[in-house]
């Protein structure tokens, strides 16, 4: 969410009784402005805070002038130093999956693959590196699972010029009331995967400057989804909380500009959720 | 914005205000520069293509005539359109607007649209907004009654009404918390349900989420007397449907017993685990829930053994609605409301904690293990924050934990069947054997005890704040029911869920395999198989037979002899 607006986000998400204390959000305040000023970032988005064993990882995100390019990530163990995380790797990702279990907290942390998966270890020893995933590698990569599977944004909050570009919609007036309770009204913030599936007619609706990412109507598990839609406060906030990665709530006020999403959790994916429905 | 008739469209200067055309640097021209003069009627670079004014102005009136040509689509045309653009335009001055030209264009577009075609006015929409408003609104109203309820309250004593602000103020200085409006509607939700039952003491007990709505949960142990009344009420309910069951079984016995019977199943249900009293163990403390503050209250009903076991084995998302059916297997005994009621006894039996000391037993009893009761300890010294962080030893559970058999204190089923007695004593004694006495931790165990899954402690404990040591407080989260937390600060500490009520476990949850299957007759000679005669075997039996009989009719005849 906007580093700007974090204080009334946050008390828009406060329902799921994740937060931050005064101490960090005060913190917060003077450390976002700063890293935007040294990074060049245009826009400074607090995405939320991993909670490990010992410790907690609190991660911020700069975007440049093009919203939808890979994202700048930091983490933070006060929230007032900062240090930048490298870019997620196809590799990087496909040992986090491996790895399961909390974080430890210490960014330093060794998960030792040779227990977990002897095969990763073994292809790891040949390459010449040693068969361990540092915690920070594990974190990188989480984060950029939980943006490519959960991130979402609104429809029509964000365009894309003929140039390929994207930006934010200035004209967006928000969801209606009747739009925000609808799946489909919410995009996933990654590349689009299935958007050259849909039939003619569906494209004939589509608008390609607004409609060119993943709607949430299609998230395994079909039908029910892995999102739980709410109104709160009888319907002046419509909150998402994904059912998948347990911990990232979705806020949006139907009618007007803000919205956001903040991840509050383990860092860890619920792959039972087939079960839980 | 009509180009007045004598301007000429070829003399349009470089803005639309004539002062500008100065600071731009091109005029009024000296003699010596070129372009001098141009400005004078008749001088103009594009003299030859328009020669006269008259031919000039026929020009812009076909333009003029061209661009208010109406569209046969939709009825607009392009002057208008610009019109209302440029009007738009210059009333907002939005920045950077030639990036943004044709949203705007779009915008002007269907705002005509949606004017035109409305001949009905819409109904005014009343958005659920205002509803959940009202019902706010009525949380703030003071009641005419509160004037002889305050009364009462200072004859028994200590207010019943938790101060959920205090609590919500603490908590939040670990980042843990709800909203402050929404605690102070929770707050006042919980005055409501103080007047409207009989309540000795009450707690906040957490918030759990679901999928279309979420749980607030109210901890109360009702006074004492009211709860009889309500256990004797639900007994008579169930003696008169038992009477009403046996009546009808009887007309049933007297139906089969013409028709012959198919072979009986041997199969006896396990003895059902009788419930905990009010009162006690699980038991021990009442639930409210509602979905939101102004929603009325509900109570839960009390949790059975069976319930918990059968909670143990399942993992389910909440749906809000408290009546919704629970699908699993095994096959849940209940519905939502008393899902919710088995994960909240075991969030409150694993995970409610106060410093160490804090409780004690009551010296007048003897010190049981299996004790339930605690008390105060007038005595209690609160530890540093900095000792509650460091050690887990200075924190305690005080609510026992509930063992296999889905109860805190153990019982012994087989003691209770006394009707399985004429049936089968032999079976009894095999059962006994086989339940072994369980036992549980005794009541304020130290949380050091606890085991912690895989290489990940059961606890994590941290200090509010590092900066400021003085007036940090002491946090505690649970790993193993992600969601639940406890503070302590001096005397005062607290406990409180938020979460999707589910435990962690490292692995992913594998639900119970179907039980094998169950034989489908008991094996009486009648119906086991056997395999039919040979006919040798037949003719050997048959003589065998003749050569018995023939014996038979020959000793019967020495003995006709003998007589």
């Amino acid at each position: 969410m906007e580093a700007l607006s974090l204080p009334a986000a946050l008390s828009l998400v406060a329902g799921g009784g994740a937060g931050l204390s005064p101490e960090l959000r005060a913190a917060l305040g003077a450390s976002l402005p700063l890293l935007q000023r040294d990074y060049r970032f245009e826009r400074v988005w607090f995405w939320g805070c991993i909670q490990g064993v010992r410790g907690a990882y609190y991660i911020a995100q700069g975007l440049g002038p093009d919203r939808a390019a890979p994202r700048s990530r930091l983490y933070s163990l006060n929230c007032l130093d900062w240090s930048l995380l490298t870019p997620a790797t196809e590799e990087m990702l496909a040992l986090a999956e491996e790895v399961k279990g909390r974080f430890q907290g210490d960014p330093s942390f060794e998960y030792s693959l040779a227990e977990i998966n002897p095969e990763a270890a073994a292809r790891l020893v040949q390459s010449g590196k040693e068969p361990v995933m540092k915690e920070e590698a594990r974190l990188i990569a989480t984060i950029e699972q939980i943006d490519r599977a959960v991130g979402i944004v609104p429809r029509g909050a964000f365009v894309k010029t003929p140039l390929g570009s994207v930006h934010e919609n200035r004209h967006f007036e928000g969801l209606s009331l009747v739009e925000a309770k609808k799946l489909s009204s919410y995009f996933h913030f990654t590349e689009p995967t299935n958007l050259k599936n849909k039939t003619l007619l569906e494209k004939a609706d589509l608008d390609p400057s607004t409609d060119f990412l993943n709607s949430l109507e299609h998230d395994i598990p079909q039908g029910k989804g892995s999102w739980s839609i709410q109104l709160e406060k009888g319907g002046s906030v419509v909150v998402l909380r994904s059912l998948l990665w347990l911990g990232l709530t979705f806020y949006h006020v139907p009618m007007t500009k803000q919205f956001g999403y903040i991840y509050f959790g383990t860092g860890e994916k619920n792959l039972d959720l087939p079960f839980m429905l | 914005m009509d180009p007045s008739p004598e301007s000429d469209p070829s003399h349009e200067p470089h803005s639309a205000y004539p002062e500008d055309a100065y600071e731009g640097g091109h005029g009024p021209y000296q003699p010596h520069e070129p372009g001098y003069g141009l400005d004078q009627p008749g001088y103009s670079p594009y003299e030859d293509e328009i020669p006269d004014a008259q031919a000039r102005m026929l020009a812009i009136k076909n333009a003029k005539a061209y661009l208010l040509k109406t569209s046969t689509k939709s009825g607009l045309n392009l002057y208008d359109h610009f019109a209302t653009i440029l009007t738009k335009i210059l009333d907002e001055q939005p920045a950077n607007t030639v990036d943004i030209i044709e949203t705007i264009s779009q915008d002007v577009k269907w705002a005509q649209f949606r004017k035109k075609m409305d001949t009905l006015r819409d109904e005014h929409l009343i958005p659920p907004t205002f509803e959940a408003a009202e019902k706010c609104k009525a949380l703030f109203i003071k009641e005419a009654g509160e004037e002889e309820h305050e009364e009462l309250d200072e004859e028994m004593g200590e207010p019943a009404l938790p101060n959920v602000m205090e609590t919500a103020f603490y908590f939040e200085q670990a980042g843990i918390g709800l909203s402050k409006d929404e605690c102070y509607y929770i707050f006042l939700a919980f005055k409501n349900l103080i007047s409207v039952q009989p309540i000795q003491t009450c707690r906040f007990w957490g918030k759990i989420l679901g999928l279309e709505m979420n749980y607030i949960i109210a901890e109360v142990q009702l006074r004492e007397g009211e709860e009889e009344e309500e256990e004797r009420e639900g007994e008579e309910e169930e003696t008169v449907a038992e009477e009403k069951e046996m009546g009808e079984g009887e007309e049933e016995e007297e139906q089969k017993e013409k028709e012959p019977e198919p072979p009986k199943s041997t199969y006896k249900p396990p003895p059902e685990i009788p419930k905990e009293a009010n009162g006690t163990g699980t038991n021990k403390y009442v639930y409210f829930v509602c979905n939101e503050p102004g929603k009325p209250w509900v109570k839960l009903p009390p949790v059975t053994p069976a319930q918990i076991v059968c909670a143990r084995q399942i993992k389910k998302f909440f749906t809000g609605r408290l009546d919704a059916p629970i699908v699993s297997f095994p096959p849940f005994p209940g519905n939502e409301a008393n899902y919710l009621r088995a994960q909240i006894a075991r969030i409150s039996a694993g995970t409610h904690v106060s410093p160490t000391g804090f409780y004690q037993f009551p010296e007048d009893e003897e010190e049981e293990e299996g004790g339930d009761t605690y008390e105060e300890n007038p005595e209690f010294e609160p530890p540093p924050v900095a000792e509650m962080v460091e050690s887990l030893a200075m924190w305690a559970h005080h609510v026992k934990g509930i063992l296999k058999q889905g109860r805190c204190v153990w019982i012994n089923p087989a003691q209770k069947s006394e009707e399985d007695e004429e049936e089968g004593e032999e079976e009894e004694e095999e059962e006994e054997e086989e339940h072994q006495e369980e036992t549980g931790q005794p009541l304020l165990t130290l949380i050091s005890e606890d085991e912690g899954m895989k290489n990940i402690p059961a606890w994590t404990a941290q200090a509010s704040t590092n900066l400021i040591p003085e007036y940090s407080i002491a946090i505690l989260q649970s790993n193993r029911w992600p969601g639940a937390y406890a503070f302590a600060s001096g005397r005062k500490f607290e406990n409180i869920y938020f979460g999707w009520g589910h435990k962690y476990s490292p692995e992913s949850h594998t639900p119970a395999l179907p039980p094998p299957a169950e034989a489908e007759f008991p094996s009486e000679p009648g119906i086991t198989e056997a395999a039919d005669p040979t006919v040798e075997e037949e003719l050997a039996f048959k003589a065998a037979q003749e050569e018995a009989l023939a014996e038979a009719e020959e000793e019967e005849e020495e003995e006709g002899e003998d007589d």
